[in-house]
């Protein structure tokens, strides 16, 4: 019984499956980090807008999604939808909905912090040395910016990677839901849930490590 | 923190604004499904062998054979949706699938909100005993160990009708097993889909009781209202039971579960007809 566990990986199309899931994980994370690394940066430029009424809509933007669980919003945006407005949207549109609504906030967020966290004694510094205005944004406050911004930005990335799982509960066929799928058809092999769920973690790590090996070589070479 | 509040205010207005300008689509109608060409049942993708995905990533078991009938007599195509336990209800409520035959047990709650059509399945309490002293009726447990998980239906039904027996209560399942093949009891009773299963696997236990307390049945379920739909599967169950039909899908699906020597009767419900 030992082997059988692992066997079940290659049964069939079994690892294609798990593979072509691990790609919708991919495709949904991919998009949405895109989208919120866009449009974060907009937001939080807007959120250090003087307005008080930006700054207010801004504040409620990200304190919704933070209060609101992941899951809920999901739940709205394909059941609720639907059923409020008669918008009956795929699973992975709402999916990327949601994540992009919860990633524009919180990318936004943190870049407004890099941005206002740089001491003005660091451009006054710089002007005092005769630079120009494009030189200290070149060579004096991106490089901090982005040294601050970068571990922040890949935390970011990995968390809505892993919190793809969730989009399995709105019908998105992703890796966890391939790999439920096939311990269902083992159910009566305990051994087959370990092998599986061990392939799944492992599958993440393949995504979530080159990233943070990215980001760990592009922090050394702002330095 | 007063931007906040009126923020959050003004959020909220706009989607209640949204929510009363846009009515929902409300289900689709017997006509309007076979127009568009499909029909979307919403069926179980971890639950052998009800509803299952196989190694070639196919959807198989008992519930699917139905679903591919009712497709295939409507002249459609078969869209599948799968769906886990908890959201069934809000599948339908939503009107994301026509129908769910993900293994739905009636209630009185549910069908408060879903129409349930003509029972296909039913599912009722067995006891499975060593085969060295078989139990074959209620009567033979009195005043032995009969082995129970805590919450389940078993559970209730013996304390309730019959006192006699002396229950040993298991946190799960895996354990309640586990005691029976220790010898901790003379018996375990849960529902008799379970207890067949595991008899199958277990030689020298069989399931002497296979059908035993309150049935519960297992219908399909539509959205509430949707009467076109209801009345149209309600028939389809009637003119499939002519043709002994689910006995059929009891053979395909279900027979390898349940061995052999099973009563495909103990579970099938034929033309609705309890």
């Amino acid at each position: 019984m030992q082997d059988s566990g692992i066997s079940v990986l290659f049964k069939g199309i079994n690892f294609q499956r798990l593979l072509l899931g691990l790609w919708v994980t991919l495709r949904i994370a991919l998009i949405t980090i895109g989208i919120s690394l866009a449009l974060g940066l907009l937001f939080g430029l807007l959120m250090t807008r003087k307005n008080r009424f930006v700054r207010g809509f801004c504040r409620a933007w990200l304190e919704i999604v933070r209060f609101m669980p992941q899951l809920v919003l999901l739940y709205l945006a394909y059941f609720g939808f639907s059923r409020l407005f008669g918008w009956n949207l795929e699973g992975e549109l709402s999916a990327v909905l949601v994540f992009s609504f919860w990633g524009i906030a919180e990318m936004g967020d943190l870049f407004r912090g890099a941005l206002t966290s740089i001491p003005t004694h660091q451009r006054e510094s710089a002007a005092a040395l005769g630079l120009t205005k494009r030189q200290i944004n070149r060579y004096v406050l991106l490089p901090q910016t982005v040294r601050r911004l970068l571990p922040q930005v890949i935390n970011l990335a990995t968390r809505m990677i892993k919190t793809t799982a969730l989009v399995k509960m709105i019908n998105v066929t992703e890796v966890l839901k391939v790999g439920q799928q096939i311990i269902g058809q083992h159910y009566r092999e305990p051994s087959v849930a370990f092998w599986i769920y061990a392939t799944v973690l492992l599958l993440y790590f393949m995504i979530c490590w080159p990233i943070s090996l990215l980001a760990a070589w592009m922090e050394k070479r702002s330095e | 923190m007063k931007h906040l509040v009126k923020g959050i205010a003004l959020t909220l207005a706009l989607v209640i604004l949204l929510a009363c300008t846009a009515a929902a689509d409300g289900f689709r109608t017997l006509d309007e499904i076979q127009n568009s060409g499909k029909i979307t049942i919403g069926l179980f993708h971890d639950k052998k062998p009800f509803g299952y995905v196989d190694e070639n990533g196919e959807f198989q078991g008992y519930d699917v054979y139905l679903a591919r009938r009712l497709a295939e007599d409507l002249g459609v195509k078969l869209d599948i949706v799968a769906v886990d336990a908890p959201n069934r209800i809000e599948f339908l409520q939503s009107f994301k699938v026509d129908v769910i035959l993900a293994n739905f047990t009636y209630t009185a709650e549910r069908a408060e909100q879903v129409d349930f059509a003509l029972p296909y399945m039913k599912v009722a309490l067995g006891v499975v005993s060593p085969d060295s002293a078989l139990i074959t009726d209620v009567e033979q447990l009195k005043g032995k160990k009969l082995i129970v998980s805590k919450g389940t239906t078993a559970e209730t039904y013996f304390e309730q009708n019959e006192p006699e027996v002396e229950l040993v209560r298991y946190d799960s399942y895996t354990d309640a097993y586990l005691g029976l093949l220790d010898g901790r009891g003379d018996a375990l009773s849960t529902d008799n889909t379970e207890v067949l299963a595991w008899a199958i696997e277990n030689p020298g236990f069989s399931v002497g009781i296979d059908s035993l307390g309150n049935l519960d049945t297992i219908n399909p379920a539509v959205s509430k209202g949707n009467e076109t739909l209801l009345t149209w599967i309600n028939e389809e169950i009637r003119k499939l039971g002519e043709e002994n039909f689910f006995h059929q899908a009891y053979e395909a699906t279900l027979r390898d579960t349940y061995g052999e020597n099973a009563d495909a009767d103990a579970l099938v419900v034929e033309g609705g007809q309890i």
